[in-house]
């Protein structure tokens, strides 16, 4: 019948419309202007003609939809803001408003129309899509494993603003729809069911028909929060039951946030209004929401960093072009401590084969129980099949000969740190891996060109350094050594894409990228200790500046005596003045004389007691020369040092050429040490406060607090200039 | 200028605030009826000459709202010509219809009012009153809501207040206040509350327990551990004070205001309004004020607002007699004597809400009955009276014989 570019739509004997979107050219369905002007289209016509009973919409496609194409809310953003230039705030705030709440206007007009909708989703349905199928009087999914529903756009720093945070808190408890809107977790079939938020889950080839069957048989066109006598799930906010809701839900929020998070303070704030309105008031409240969501700077840095620069390094973005395609098939592992064993793991687990070396048998077998051990996890989590664990641990072979290296594609180290075992190792590699075969190594805290020295194929070497746990963090630093060539670049960048994890291109430097960040900011906290700053305040001030622990906490993590001794070894080659003697002082108490290395052995910073949480180890009283009195302390002081310290080596890194790109050092950022994420990592943390503001802070800190907190030159450039990391790559690429 | 002077105060003996307690039978508005009747009585006073009635009442809702003191005033037979207020600042409400009250006869406004307050927390319920300051996320998140006993909690982790130091607190209050009704020095003030038959239904506090001690303190679990860990607040306690590590959970029902039900009136007057009323003044009311304080806290407010009332009145802490602090949790009171250095002997003397109860919007009126009999019974001049607020804020009085 009438057809469209972005939609099939057809109407059957029974007068029942099926609506099949389906983007020419695209893989996945999102929604664009174009989208939502042919759906207003397709929704009068479903309302106007009376031989149309009612209309399933559904997809042509091996997915519903991901939602809203985001650079299509960041070019609003751009409009917005050039809009305000021309015509002053308020014109262009009004503008933006009525812009921003299209898409939420559409799907209630499509709730409104008197004919019944049906969404017959199979595949993901997410975001904005899954916003259409909930203003849809009735939702059918496919019980397909891949079908998964929900509205994740607070990941990115975002907000379901078309009817999102109204509909789902109508369709279930208050607590629930909280939790679900502030998680942004996809939802499977069954679960979803489980939750009200779909009704019907059936086989893939019965959706559109099972869609089709509600409408005939009298499906109403009404939601429920439009029919009389309709009572909210939770009743109403002030009752005795909101009052056992409201409270610990603001608190918990600002628990898991730290109040960082402009968009899930949005989620709470439209949620609580809204249910005290009618819908259509309560929509608008929400686009309210929407309209300021999409201004904030912690969005556009997210959508930027979590979403549009990730997307773009899983596929590969710095992959030097002139290699062909490489095929992976087995990997090599030399080492089966824990890192190895780990390695191992992940490659078996994306399907490849490995052969696990070390040297005995018998403690390359105790590498593989690793991934035995890890598997009967997942399918004690009812996440695996002990079929899927016996065929991964049949793709591991334990070996003590390193000749079973011989036909791998590519062979990674992760032996012991220690150039004169790794340059070892290395020898021992090349004697039997073929020509075309790339050697990695996984050192930590190695310069990469320095072991290249011990291969006869440097241009084949190069590092990739994984981060602990490695099953858990998705972050891959590949070190690029001074002679390493675009091919060994090429196989490490498709293996880590083929582990599903996002790499970093890092040209080689003492601590690469991550780890230089890292110890900037376990350094800052053992410096405000001995300021005398209360120490329960300085990891507070870490976490509630956004970082996922406080720096002691994280030193104990990693090991207070590695700490002592990446400071011993930077002061052994780069000298005194590389190093801060008090630091090394009270290290050296903490290891030295009072035994204290951290959770390893449950006693660092924190003592960790077999049963009940960890507790700060009261003996660090004695420890600082002074105490300072918390009431005297300058809070957003102490958070500000704690991400300017990690900011300022980023931007070093990108001083010293070792990070080329700003995508990389926020992405890295993110991944590999969960810097604040609502900044969008450690360059977008400057670029959005502006270089000038960024070395003004930079300057009250080096003149309170010394000159570690000294803008580099890159910095005072860009606040000279008003430029931005991003601006400078992009000029770059330009030219 | 004129001075405002207190002339009489009155309060009902406090009933257990549960339906099993001896008030709950009591309608709100008869509560406050028999503190209006009784300061009518015995003080021989033309209600007409009562130009205002100002009455605390934190919950007015259902038979406590729409102006819970014009219907007291009703019923009580004042006459329709009198006029009536129901203000709330939550547990200083009572206190602050005082100071309302008197801040009307200072400005000249009005001769003769009463102030005081009423609350029946076993017939309409804490909290029944709903509002945004716990609920809205626009005010709970940046106000760092937390319940009154996570504040109490935390007052009594940051300052280093043990479990020992908080129950020991209690015990003390259950003595004196054992002490100080055996002694019958709550005489003067206690209004029995009585049936239509003239039957008398309560003439006695009923919360207190006198054989408390730390023995069987100790036994009692803490009661805010669930709600700080399971319910987030712990996490905003921190977060407002972040160099607290952990919260401290120690309170506990048997070292924190009772929950009861009461009521309280205190006649306050210029020179004009006793003389014409033919009355003597009491005392003069020096200063009064009220504040905001630390959100988190909560509870601290007595702190600044007493030294703020202090100042105004032109007097220092040395020049105070006895002090009054309303006892909401043991740590509220520990943590103003250690800012305020206060010698304990000075404080509460006969006890306080944790052994008698704390009738949210009455306490303000009774606590000052209260202190004001003791400063005539051993003949002391001085005494300021205060609350700590929700929400946080304080309000104080600072009073003076004549």
């Amino acid at each position: 019948m009438t057809n469209f570019n972005n939609f099939r739509f057809e109407v059957d004997g029974d007068g029942i419309a099926l609506a099949t979107w389906d983007m020419p050219g695209r893989s996945m369905n999102v929604i664009t202007n174009e989208v939502m002007g042919e759906l207003t289209q397709i929704v009068e016509k479903v309302a106007s003609d009376e031989a149309i009973k009612g209309c399933v919409i559904t997809s042509g496609k091996e997915s519903f939809s991901g939602g809203a194409d985001l650079s299509m809310l960041q070019e609003a953003k751009t409009q917005f803001e050039k809009l305000a230039k021309e015509k002053g705030l308020e014109e262009a705030m009004a503008t933006f408003f009525e812009e921003s709440r299209r898409l939420s206007l559409l799907y209630r007009r499509l709730e409104t129309s008197g004919k019944p909708f049906v969404a017959a989703i199979h595949g993901v349905c997410l975001g904005g899509a899954f916003e259409l199928a909930l203003a849809c009087h009735h939702r059918v999914l496919s019980d397909v494993d891949a079908t998964r529903v929900g509205l994740p756009e607070i990941k990115v720093g975002l907000f379901p603003g078309a009817g999102g945070t109204q509909r789902v808190s109508r369709l279930m408890q208050t607590g629930d729809a909280l939790q679900m809107l502030l998680k942004g977790d996809q939802i499977r079939p069954l679960m979803a069911r489980n939750m009200g938020l779909v009704h019907q889950v059936v086989p893939r080839d019965q959706l559109v028909q099972t869609a089709k069957d509600w409408i005939k048989n009298g499906g109403s066109a009404e939601a429920l929060w439009d029919q009389k006598g309709y009572k909210l799930p939770s009743n109403k906010v002030y009752s005795a039951a909101g009052m056992q809701i409201w409270p610990p839900a603001n608190a918990i929020y600002r628990r898991e946030t730290q109040d960082n998070y402009p968009a899930a303070r949005a989620i709470l704030e439209a949620v609580y209004q809204g249910l005290q309105l009618p819908m259509d008031q309560a929509l608008k409240v929400e686009s309210r929401y929407l309209a300021k969501i999409l201004r904030s700077k912690e969005a556009a840095a997210m959508i930027r960093t979590l979403f549009l620069s990730m997307q773009e390094l899983n596929k590969g973005a710095r992959r030097p072009k002139n290699v062909p395609p490489t095929s992976l098939k087995k990997i090599g592992v030399v080492g089966a401590g824990f890192m190895g064993a780990s390695i191992a793991y992940v490659t078996a687990n994306a399907g490849m084969e490995v052969v696990l070396v070390d040297r005995d048998t018998e403690t390359a077998e105790k590498g593989k129980a690793h991934s035995h051990k890890l598997m009967t996890d997942q399918i004690m989590k009812g996440r695996a099949k002990t079929a899927d664990r016996d065929a991964l641990l049949a793709r591991i072979t334990p070996s003590a000969d390193y000749s079973d290296l011989k036909d791998c594609d590519l062979v990674i180290e992760a032996v012991f740190e220690d150039p004169k075992i790794k340059a070892e190792v290395i020898q021992k590699v090349e004697a039997v891996i073929p020509a075309e075969c790339i050697f990695a190594s996984n050192t930590s805290t190695l310069p990469i060109s320095g072991l290249a020295k011990a291969s006869k194929r440097p241009d084949e070497f190069i590092g990739i350094h994984f981060f602990s746990p490695v099953e858990k963090m998705m972050l891959v630093e590949v070190i690029v050594g001074k002679q390493t060539g675009d091919k060994a670049l090429a196989t490490a960048l498709d293996f880590v894409r083929a582990i599903k994890k996002t790499p970093i291109v890092v040209n080689d430097s003492r601590g690469f990228f991550a780890n230089r960040c890292v110890l900037g900011y376990i350094l800052e906290g053992h410096l405000m200790f001995l300021e005398g700053v209360p120490p329960a305040m300085i990891e507070n001030a870490g976490k509630q500046a956004g970082m996922p622990v406080g720096p002691l906490s994280l030193n104990d993590e990693v090991g207070v005596d590695l700490g002592l001794k990446i400071l011993r070894a930077t002061k052994e080659q780069l000298g005194e003045a590389a190093v801060v003697p008090a630091q090394e002082q009270l290290l050296t108490q903490l290891v030295e004389k009072d035994g204290r290395l951290g959770r390893k052995n449950r006693k660092g910073f924190y003592d960790y007691p077999e049963n009940g949480s960890k507790r700060l180890w009261p003996g660090l009283n004695a420890l600082q020369p002074e105490h300072l009195d918390a009431e005297t302390l300058d809070m957003q002081e102490l958070k500000q040092r704690l991400l300017v310290t990690q900011a300022l080596e980023a931007a070093r890194t990108v001083e010293e050429g070792v990070i080329t790109d700003p995508r990389e050092a926020d992405v890295g950022s993110i991944l590999g040490f969960g810097f604040a994420p609502y900044t969008g990592g450690v360059l977008s943390y400057i670029d959005f406060m502006g270089a000038k503001a960024f070395v003004d802070l930079c300057r009250t800190l080096q003149a309170k607090h010394g000159d570690r907190f000294a803008p580099p030159k890159i910095l005072l450039d860009m606040a000279a200039s008003g430029e931005t990391f991003y601006g400078r790559a992009e000029a770059k690429k330009a030219a | 200028m004129a001075e405002a002077y207190i002339y009489d105060a009155v309060r009902t003996p406090r009933g257990r605030g549960k339906p099993d307690g001896s008030l709950h039978e009591v309608p709100t508005v008869d509560l406050a009826v028999t503190t209006l009747n009784a300061l009518r009585k015995r003080n021989d006073l033309d209600p007409m000459l009562v130009e205002d009635v100002v009455l605390g009442c934190v919950d007015p809702v259902g038979e406590a709202g729409g102006d819970i003191a014009r219907a007291s005033v009703l019923k009580a037979g004042f006459g329709k010509e009198v006029s009536g207020i129901q203000i709330n600042r939550f547990c200083a409400s009572g206190l602050d219809a005082v100071n309302l009250a008197a801040a009307q006869v200072i400005t000249g406004m009005k001769d003769l009012a009463i102030g005081g307050g009423v609350e029946s927390m076993s017939r309409v319920g804490m909290g029944a009153s709903g509002g945004a300051w716990p609920v809205d996320p626009g005010i709970a998140v940046p106000g760092y809501f937390l319940p009154q006993g996570i504040s109490a909690d935390l007052i009594a982790t940051k300052y280093g207040f043990s479990r020992d130091d908080v129950d020991a607190y209690a015990v003390e209050s259950q003595k004196r206040a054992a002490r100080a009704w055996d002694e019958g020095r709550f005489k003067k003030s206690i209004v029995p509350v009585k049936d239509i038959n003239g039957l008398t239904i309560l003439a006695k506090d009923e919360h207190m327990r006198p054989q408390t001690d730390m023995q069987s303190l100790g036994q009692l679990k803490a009661s805010f551990v669930q709600m700080g860990e399971m319910g987030g607040f712990d996490a905003v306690a921190i977060a407002a004070h972040p160099e607290v590590e952990f919260i401290n959970h120690v309170h506990h029902a048997g070292n924190s205001s009772g929950i009861v039900d009461g009521a309280s009136a205190v006649l306050v007057g210029s020179e004009e309004g006793g003389r014409k009323a033919g009355l003597k003044p009491r005392a003069r009311i020096k200063s009064f004020a009220s504040i905001g304080s630390d959100l988190a806290l909560m509870l601290t407010g007595p702190i600044e607002v007493s030294e703020l009332a202090l100042k105004k009145a032109g007097m220092t802490k040395d020049d105070i007699d006895l002090f009054e602090i309303n006892e909401a949790f043991s740590a509220v009171v520990l943590r103003y004597m250690q800012a305020m250095k206060l010698d304990p002997a000075k404080v509460n003397v006969n006890g306080g809400a944790i052994a008698m109860g704390h009738p949210l919007g009455a306490t303000g009126g009774m606590i000052l009955g209260t202190v004001l009999d003791e400063l005539e019974r051993t003949g002391k001049q001085t005494a300021l009276v205060t609350l700590c607020v929700a929400a946080g804020m304080g309000t104080a009085t600072v009073i003076e014989r004549v």
